[in-house]
């Protein structure tokens, strides 16, 4: 691990305040601190965002609020979200150990670096880490890679379970720096690699996560995430789905679908939901529905299983929340 | 390299074994023993045998804090590299707290922080204060073993026991959460500690037992 200096200031004007243009938050520490002791990461300034008010779990009217440093592992229990939105606490315990759903903030949870093994590895090139240096996976060890999303510049995917369940969710990041706040769209919020794999998101320097937004979406308590991986437990996705059916008698009336393991960000399918809405409850609707899903994708040379599991693993919540099984 | 039989006998201690244990990775290291490592209030950095690198900026980056570990208040003066595993380890002589992979990824440096289970590896020392840590020394009550202890060892919960001390933190917590409704839901809850030996069928054994001694169902 690199030198760096340590502060722990008490007010996001303060935290945001950009005193070196390099400079990194910590939170839960789960993933900055690994990195750096990589040294993939090497801040020369790390800024503890724990004093900070970036608090709370409320549900309104206009849906609920979660502050950027609550713990997954208390979101992912909280009564109100699990109530509301089965999608987000099913996420959430089945992302890492409950170890590390202790320390791990909400808000670091979405910023959380890709689980690439090239980019873990700085012994080899890649275009996340050092621009321009190139991508070891296209042609090397990308079983676990995406197929959706893809560039000639990198084929990583992200890894956050929890940001597939808010992006289908259409929830937003609330963002300040100084005094200036904004809202995006998560969706937004995520960019693509294209030729800039470096920029994983639309977060300026210095520019912090202060609090999620999910929509009021009544019909969500019918959701459900499924995440197919190599182990039962402690594992990245392979393949998952996160969705929410809304049903009337044995007609579908709305659908939320995204899917983690497979996309460079987090991948909202508003083409499977639509092929979903209006149409009869059916094994048929659903395989038609999920077909949608990979219309784009692009496999790698140990990947191709992932357009048939990805359809699967989205029937199969389809499925589950149908009552069809 | 050829491990010298029968390494003696913990002495009450444990001072014996743990030397024998620090005189071995030395040798491995073609190093000398290290001379004992700094203590409250000392700036002394040691070489790290698990290859992380000595400071360069000399003293100027280094932060006196203060933790609360197992009852004890301890003053220490580190760099902010410093994981509360090494702080615990290198720092305050509590060896029971294991390093395994030192990446967050095996659970061997599991601890308690205000009573919830943590990786000490992944928790940078400074960021731990404040709270109250408990590490596997601070389970037992006198001479009395903590009934996750007793239970691991009544069921035989380990082999080479080297992820117990986090095995066990774990399984602190993962009773004290009540994630002991089945031996499906303790494997979930315990994933996050992983047991090279394959101890996994006498872990879950082990945390039913002292799940069930601990609401007081058998004695």
């Amino acid at each position: 691990m690199r030198p760096f200096t340590y502060e722990s200031p008490s007010s996001v004007l303060e935290a945001t305040n950009p005193g070196h243009p390099d400079s990194a938050f910590i939170a839960g520490g789960t993933t900055i601190v690994d990195l750096m002791k990589l040294e993939v990461m090497k801040p020369p300034k790390v800024v503890d965002l724990n004093a900070l008010p970036m608090r709370g779990i409320e549900m309104s009217p206009d849906g609920l609020r979660i502050g950027a440093l609550e713990k997954m592992s208390d979101t992912a229990v909280h009564p109100e979200v699990a109530a509301n939105y089965p999608v987000i606490s099913e996420a959430l315990l089945k992302s890492a150990s409950a170890q590390i759903r202790n320390m791990a903030s909400i808000g670091g949870n979405l910023l959380q670096r890709t689980r690439c093994g090239y980019f873990r590895d700085v012994n080899t090139p890649c275009n996340k880490r050092e621009p321009g240096s190139g991508c070891p996976a296209i042609g090397g060890e990308n079983r676990m890679h995406a197929i959706l999303g893809t560039s000639s510049s990198c084929v990583a995917t992200h890894a956050s379970d929890l940001a597939v369940a808010l992006v289908a969710l259409e929830a937003s990041v609330r963002l300040q720096s100084g005094a200036s706040e904004r809202l995006l769209t998560l969706d937004d919020f995520y960019l693509l690699p294209d030729g800039t794999p470096h920029q994983e998101n639309q977060l300026l320097p210095g520019e912090l996560i202060t609090e999620i937004r999910v929509p009021r979406l009544p019909w969500a308590t019918r959701s459900t995430y499924l995440k197919i991986r190599d182990r039962e437990s402690y594992e990245f996705s392979l393949t998952s789905a996160a969705v929410a059916l809304d049903v009337n008698g044995d007609q579908i009336r709305d659908a939320r679908v995204a899917v983690g393991g497979v996309g460079t960000k987090p991948w909202n399918l508003p083409e499977v939901r639509e092929a979903l809405t209006g149409k009869p409850l059916t094994l048929e609707t659903f395989v038609a529905a999920a077909k949608l899903a990979v219309a784009g994708a692009v496999p790698l040379k140990h990947n191709a299983f992932k357009i048939d599991l990805v359809q699967r693993t989205i029937i199969r919540a389809l499925i589950k929340l149908g009552g069809l099984a | 390299m050829q491990l010298p039989a029968d390494p003696p006998p913990d002495h009450e201690d444990g001072s014996s074994r743990r030397e024998f244990i620090r005189r071995l990775a030395a040798i491995s290291a073609g190093l000398t023993v290290a001379a004992p490592l700094g203590r409250a209030g000392t700036v002394t950095e040691k070489s790290n045998l698990q290859g992380e690198p000595p400071k360069t900026d000399g003293a100027e980056g280094l932060i006196e804090i203060i933790l609360k570990v197992n009852g004890n208040t301890e003053r220490l003066v580190v760099d902010p590299r410093v994981t509360l595993l090494d702080a615990l380890r290198d720092r305050l002589d509590l060896m029971g707290t294991k390093k395994g992979c030192d990446r967050g990824t095996c659970g061997a440096c599991t601890v308690h922080l205000d009573g919830r289970r943590v990786l000490s590896c992944l928790t940078l020392a400074v960021m731990a204060q404040g709270k109250k840590i408990t590490t596997i020394e601070g389970l037992a009550t006198g001479d009395e073993l903590h009934p996750v202890q007793a239970a691991f060892i009544k069921c035989d919960g380990f082999q080479c026991g080297y992820c117990t001390p986090g095995q066990i933190m774990s399984a602190v917590a993962c009773i004290s959460e009540g994630h002991t409704g089945s031996d499906s839901e303790i494997r979930e809850y315990m994933s996050g500690n992983l047991c090279r030996c394959g101890a996994y069928p006498n872990i879950v054994e082990a945390v039913k037992m002292a799940a069930a001694k601990m609401k007081g169902e058998v004695n």
